[in-house]
């Protein structure tokens, strides 16, 4: 492939930034998902993020409660779905597609008198002298405190997950809740919380697009990315390290086939645009073959709604 | 005297209501229906549509009823949202975006009773359906002349949308203006493949930006590139799109486009009302007064700024065209002799960039 003019670490410090919004939002739908939660919402508590971090850094002059703000946007709109699906006992597809359009639909109108505004900037986390070592400079300490954030809480609920009691819990929950209600464990308020988490997560991932990535509101501006997250959580086939490698792969080509074209590539546009969605099918077919077996690692009550009747 | 105007004024809403009846083909009142690619809040393409929108509203007040629906795909969805409007009582459609033209024309052979008014396309396959749009080439050739005198890295760039002569057409006629007024000048255009996606939008900005280059002009519906390019402290400048995008006005934002809809939908809605409404195909430009350029912006040199106007001037004269010859194709196979003027033909089957731009146009 033709790199031609791009520096690759210019590239690899783009696609860091762009992936962060749907890196935090398939993060967050990952553990509801480890829960036995099927969150089709992550669209809707996204933007609900975006505009409620806008509002709050608008009001306040500062983006980091900005991201406080838009994570717990995020939450409360989540904390319908919980009601809805947990409490209520709703089908939890229909319930996920309805808080997306409900979570378009009010920050639009919450986004009223916002167009236009100038949120106030997050900058780059001084690193002093290192931001200026070739190359890793760039790729590695020339971001803002987000970036960051993100590949932390991929470590971090990679740990919790895999080694502690309560990552134990969680996957109970979502592997049988009839077993691990037998064990005593609150299946609904667990899964509640994990559905707020994922809230608060996606909300978090919407405010980096209002606030650093394209620093505006402007309705319709996450435009699809929460769908993206709910498609790499599979991809990842639910494992925090591989939700990392998938959001790159995507923000990467995303940013690639536009550098590739303001370079002057000869690849036609079209080849670079699938080509994220051809990984996904190789990927999900490799899985889907006997020698990924246990890489399909769906949660096994993923989307059963859960009522202590015994 | 009172008296008498009262009389005068009888006599004529007489004569009016004569007149009304003999048409027969005019209207009390008359819903008017918009259907809009992105959302209102938008900043650009959609946001001026509703202005227009509102402009009959405010023109015709009671006698029209607005109904729009923001958001809507091009495609399927759209004849759906359109059949929909036309059962519901529509007496005129405008649909504002290129990707509803079979839409347009498959739902109007259904409703020959409603008029149906399509934005920048050149389908009319029924009697009952019109096309309007603007000569934004012209104003990009206003913005290319900016862009070839205000570059210091002599790399300008251009976010396509998706490349449909309406776009192709811009593409040449800014760079045709910047080659101009600045022979080093380079062109990098990026396809977005999108009307409104803000994030995207932003991306090929910077993806622009990371190679160097520092005037941008879009053709996506979002004030997000100029967002962007206002990252960079004042080294790269952009162009307002379709709306003024004032907001930017201190920062990298040196001109506009701005896309004015409001005359044309005030003559087609009160056309209807008063019984004069034809089928037509309507293209104005600067001279028209369709497409406005936005106040220059004080970060413009003084000459540079002169220079645009007088083109803007010259175009709205009618003693400049922006396509004019001798222009060659990418190819180099000759487009216009010396002195033709592009015919309008040409223009809205564009297809080809001309000499000098790199890169392919995607089939």
């Amino acid at each position: 492939m033709d790199f031609g003019a791009i520096n690759p670490a210019v590239l690899i410090a783009s696609l860091m930034m762009a992936s962060v919004p749907i890196l935090l939002a398939a993060l967050g739908e990952l553990v509801v998902e480890k829960a036995g939660v099927l969150n089709l919402g992550v669209e809707g508590m996204m933007i609900m993020g975006a505009i409620c971090g806008f509002m709050v850094t608008i009001h306040t002059g500062n983006p980091f409660l900005g991201f406080i703000g838009g994570a717990l946007g995020g939450a409360a709109l989540s904390l319908i779905f919980a009601f809805l699906t947990q409490v209520l006992l709703a089908n939890q597809v229909a319930t996920g597609l309805a808080l997306t359009m409900f979570g378009l639909g009010l920050s639009a109108l919450l986004g009223q008198g916002y167009n236009g505004l100038k949120p106030a900037a997050t900058g780059p986390v001084p690193f002093g002298p290192l931001t200026d070592l070739p190359f890793f400079g760039k790729v590695l300490f020339s971001h803002d405190w987000v970036v960051y954030f993100s590949v932390f809480m991929t470590g971090a609920l990679w740990y919790v997950l895999k080694a502690t009691r309560l990552g134990l819990i969680i996957r109970a929950v979502g592997e049988s809740h009839e077993a691990a209600h037998a064990l005593g464990y609150k299946v609904n308020r667990i899964r509640l919380g994990a559905i707020a988490f994922g809230g608060a997560m996606a909300g978090m991932g919407g405010a980096y697009i209002s606030l650093v990535r394209v620093p505006q509101w402007v309705d319709g501006i996450t435009a699809g990315a929460g769908w993206i997250a709910l498609a790499i959580v599979v991809f990842a086939s639910w494992r925090p390290w591989r939700a990392l490698i998938g959001a790159y792969l995507f923000g990467g080509i995303t940013v690639l086939q536009l550098n590739l074209q303001a370079a002057g590539s000869a690849i036609p546009v079209e080849y670079l645009s699938m080509s994220p969605y051809l990984i996904t099918i190789a990927a999900l077919v490799w899985m889907s073959s006997g020698k990924g077996k246990a890489a399909h690692n769906a949660p096994a009550a993923l989307g059963q709604n859960f009522h202590a009747s015994r | 005297m009172l008296r008498r105007t009262l009389l005068a004024t009888a006599a004529i809403g007489f004569g009016l209501m004569a007149a009304g009846s003999a048409m027969a083909a005019g209207m009390d009142k008359v819903k008017a229906c918009f259907v809009y690619v992105g959302p209102i809040g938008d900043g650009g393409w959609t946001f001026q549509h509703h202005q227009g929108a509102l402009a009959v509203q405010e023109k015709f007040g009671d006698k029209v009823e607005l109904q729009w629906q923001e958001s809507v795909p091009e495609g399927a969805d759209a004849e759906r949202v359109l059949t929909q409007m036309a059962m519901g009582g529509c007496n005129i459609i405008f649909t504002t975006s290129f990707g509803y033209m079979d839409a347009t024309n498959a739902v109007a052979a259904k409703f020959p009773d409603v008029k149906f008014e399509h934005a920048t396309g050149f389908k009319r396959d029924s009697a009952n359906v019109s096309t309007y749009n603007a000569r934004f080439y012209e104003g990009r050739a206003v913005e290319g002349v900016m862009a070839g005198r205000m570059t210091k890295s002599n790399k300008i760039g251009y976010i396509g949308s998706f490349p449909i002569p309406e776009v192709v057409m811009g593409i040449n006629s800014y760079y045709l203006a910047a080659k101009k007024v600045n022979p080093n000048v380079e062109l990098s255009v990026v396809w977005a493949f999108t009307w409104f996606d803000p994030a995207k939008e932003a991306d090929a900005a910077k993806a622009l930006i990371d190679q160097g280059v520092d005037v941008i002009a879009s053709h996506t519906d979002s004030t997000a590139p100029l967002a962007e390019a206002a990252k960079t402290g004042g080294k790269v400048i952009g162009f307002g799109q379709a709306s003024d995008m004032a907001e930017y006005k201190d920062g990298p934002r040196v001109a506009s486009i701005i896309d004015n809809w409001g005359p044309y939908y005030v003559e087609r809605v009160g056309a209807l009302l008063d019984g004069t409404y034809e089928q037509k195909d309507t293209w104005a430009g600067i001279a028209g007064g369709e497409v406005l350029i936005g106040e220059i912006s004080a970060s413009v040199p003084a000459d540079v700024k002169a220079e645009a106007e007088a083109l803007r001037d010259g175009i709205a004269a009618g003693t400049v065209h922006p396509f004019t010859g001798p222009i060659n194709k990418q190819d180099g196979s000759p487009w216009l002799a010396e002195g033709a003027t592009a015919p309008d033909g040409d223009l809205l089957g564009m297809n080809f960039f001309v000499e000098g731009i790199k890169g392919d146009i995607p089939q």
